[in-house]
């Protein structure tokens, strides 16, 4: 029996340049483009000065990881054949967090602060999500 | 006043008991971050004279019903999109994920852990009303199996059928009734910056819990402040949130939540800061905390099956989303 489809994004408007970048396989972060502040998850407003307009840059695809999980059965059928599998928290170099999987390691030896870079899994046609290995 | 993810509405209860208006009525939004904020909703309604009695209720088919966060289609908008797809999808993850970088930051340990899950289950053992009635060792507690590590089967809350309810009025009413009742001496709200619900990673400090902002509040309305509080009743729909809240709400410094518990503090008998007396929803029930208030009540009542010297409780609410707490004390 196949597992059921992953979870995938439905972009909303401010995302959707984010997916749309990861879908080409690159790293984008969204920048306000009055001050300048990055910020992650994407969303209409800059926090700090509240301006409207923002741009999408490349990122470095570098990061630290910052904290993870490793998730063991019972989990969404979806994810069942992947148990245990890990989830981290990346603290990118630009200075915001990210979500991801932690690729060619075994997860005991995941450790705090950790060095690593930015990779693609293409989990169905046009949606592919930033995931990380060890640099 | 309800939770905003109760399955029965307002209108259907009342025109079941025949109420022939029903003058207030609304709900508080965030699942287990609700409870607390329902009650001082209800304390304003009544303050104000908008109404004189109010129920606040949580009903719930949580053992039974299935599990809210296995039914999500396969397409994700909104904020879970930046964390579902890559499989952080119960809420044990999403706590697990703060629990690790507690650990990380301020040494704090999986014996941590366990003495608060332990301390729970000794207070469950008393209390006929507990679904957990068989004792907990250290060793039963690591035999168990992980359920998204670093957190272990008895880390997580019970799985429960539930409804709990309690009633609000004025103290002049109050002092008729026959059971002695307890005064709301504050509450608070708190979300603090750039809060992400239950995967609440992307803020500067995310130790620096939503409580900790509704801690400042909380002792402002109430008058007091930690020392002056005999019993807690922290929200453990896991368990390092119970460590967490305990530095939030300046019972210990950030990071020494732990090792307070790991002391013995929590335990009824002969703790410190007697913590979810009734089992709480590690042992006793889950109910989205609403067991939590009711046993707080018990203790200012002076019928809790792990009664402790007791003139002042807090309460809090869910400490991975917007929460909200109360102090509540003994009525003169």
């Amino acid at each position: 029996m196949s597992s059921p489809p992953r979870p995938v994004p439905d972009p909303d408007v401010a995302g959707a340049l984010f997916w749309e970048a990861a879908a080409r396989h690159e790293l984008v972060l969204q920048k306000c483009a009055s001050c300048g502040t990055i910020r992650h998850p994407p969303r209409p407003m800059c926090p700090v000065c509240n301006s409207m307009e923002s741009i999408f840059e490349q990122a470095s695809g570098r990061g630290r990881i910052w904290s993870w999980v490793v998730a063991h059965a019972p989990v969404l059928p979806s994810f069942a054949d992947k148990v245990p599998y890990n989830v981290v928290v990346v603290e990118l170099e630009e200075g915001v967090r990210m979500i991801g999987n932690l690729l060619d390691i075994e997860n005991d030896a995941i450790a705090e602060g950790m060095e690593v870079v930015v990779d693609f899994e293409d989990v169905e046609q046009g949606v592919s999500l930033p995931v990380w290995r060890p640099a | 006043m309800k939770y905003s993810l109760e399955n029965t509405f307002e209108h259907d209860i009342a025109r079941n008991l025949g109420i022939p208006n029903l003058r207030y009525f609304g709900d508080v939004a965030y699942g287990g971050g609700a409870g607390c904020g329902a009650v001082g909703h209800a304390a304003m309604a009544i303050a104000t004279g908008t109404a004189e009695t109010v129920v606040v209720w949580r009903a719930r088919n949580r053992g039974s019903g299935g599990r809210p966060w296995a039914s999500k289609s396969n397409r994700i908008g909104g904020e879970l999109q930046w964390y579902l797809p890559w499989g952080l999808s119960r809420p044990v993850d999403q706590i697990a994920m703060l629990a690790r970088r507690h650990m990380i930051e301020y040494g704090s340990t999986e014996e941590h852990l366990a003495a608060v899950a332990m301390a729970f289950r000794e207070h469950a053992l008393n209390n006929p009303y507990a679904m957990m009635h068989k004792p907990m060792t250290r060793e039963d507690y690591f035999d168990a199996r992980f359920v998204s590590e670093p957190l272990r089967l008895f880390d997580c809350c019970l799985e429960s059928d539930g409804a709990l309810a309690v009633v609000l009025t004025t103290p002049e009413r109050a002092r008729d009734l026959k059971e002695p009742g307890a005064l709301v001496s504050g509450f608070s709200q708190g979300i603090g910056p750039d809060h992400l619900v239950m995967a609440n990673y992307f803020t500067p400090d995310p130790l620096d819990s939503p409580g900790a902002y509704a801690a400042k509040d909380l002792w402002n309305a109430a008058g007091m402040g930690p020392d002056d509080i005999d019993c807690v009743q922290l929200y453990d729909a896991f368990s390092p949130l119970v460590v967490i809240s305990l530095e939030a709400y300046g019972f210990c410094k950030a990071g020494e939540g732990g090792p307070m518990a790991a002391s013995g503090a929590l335990r009824a008998q002969g703790g410190s800061l007697p913590c979810n007396t009734s089992g709480g929803s590690l042992s006793e029930a889950y109910v989205h905390g609403m067991n939590l208030i009711i046993e707080g009540v018990r203790q200012l009542r002076g019928t809790s099956t792990n009664q402790v010297q007791c003139e002042t409780v807090m309460v809090t609410s869910g400490n991975g989303v917007p929460t909200s707490s109360l102090v509540l004390r003994k009525a003169a």
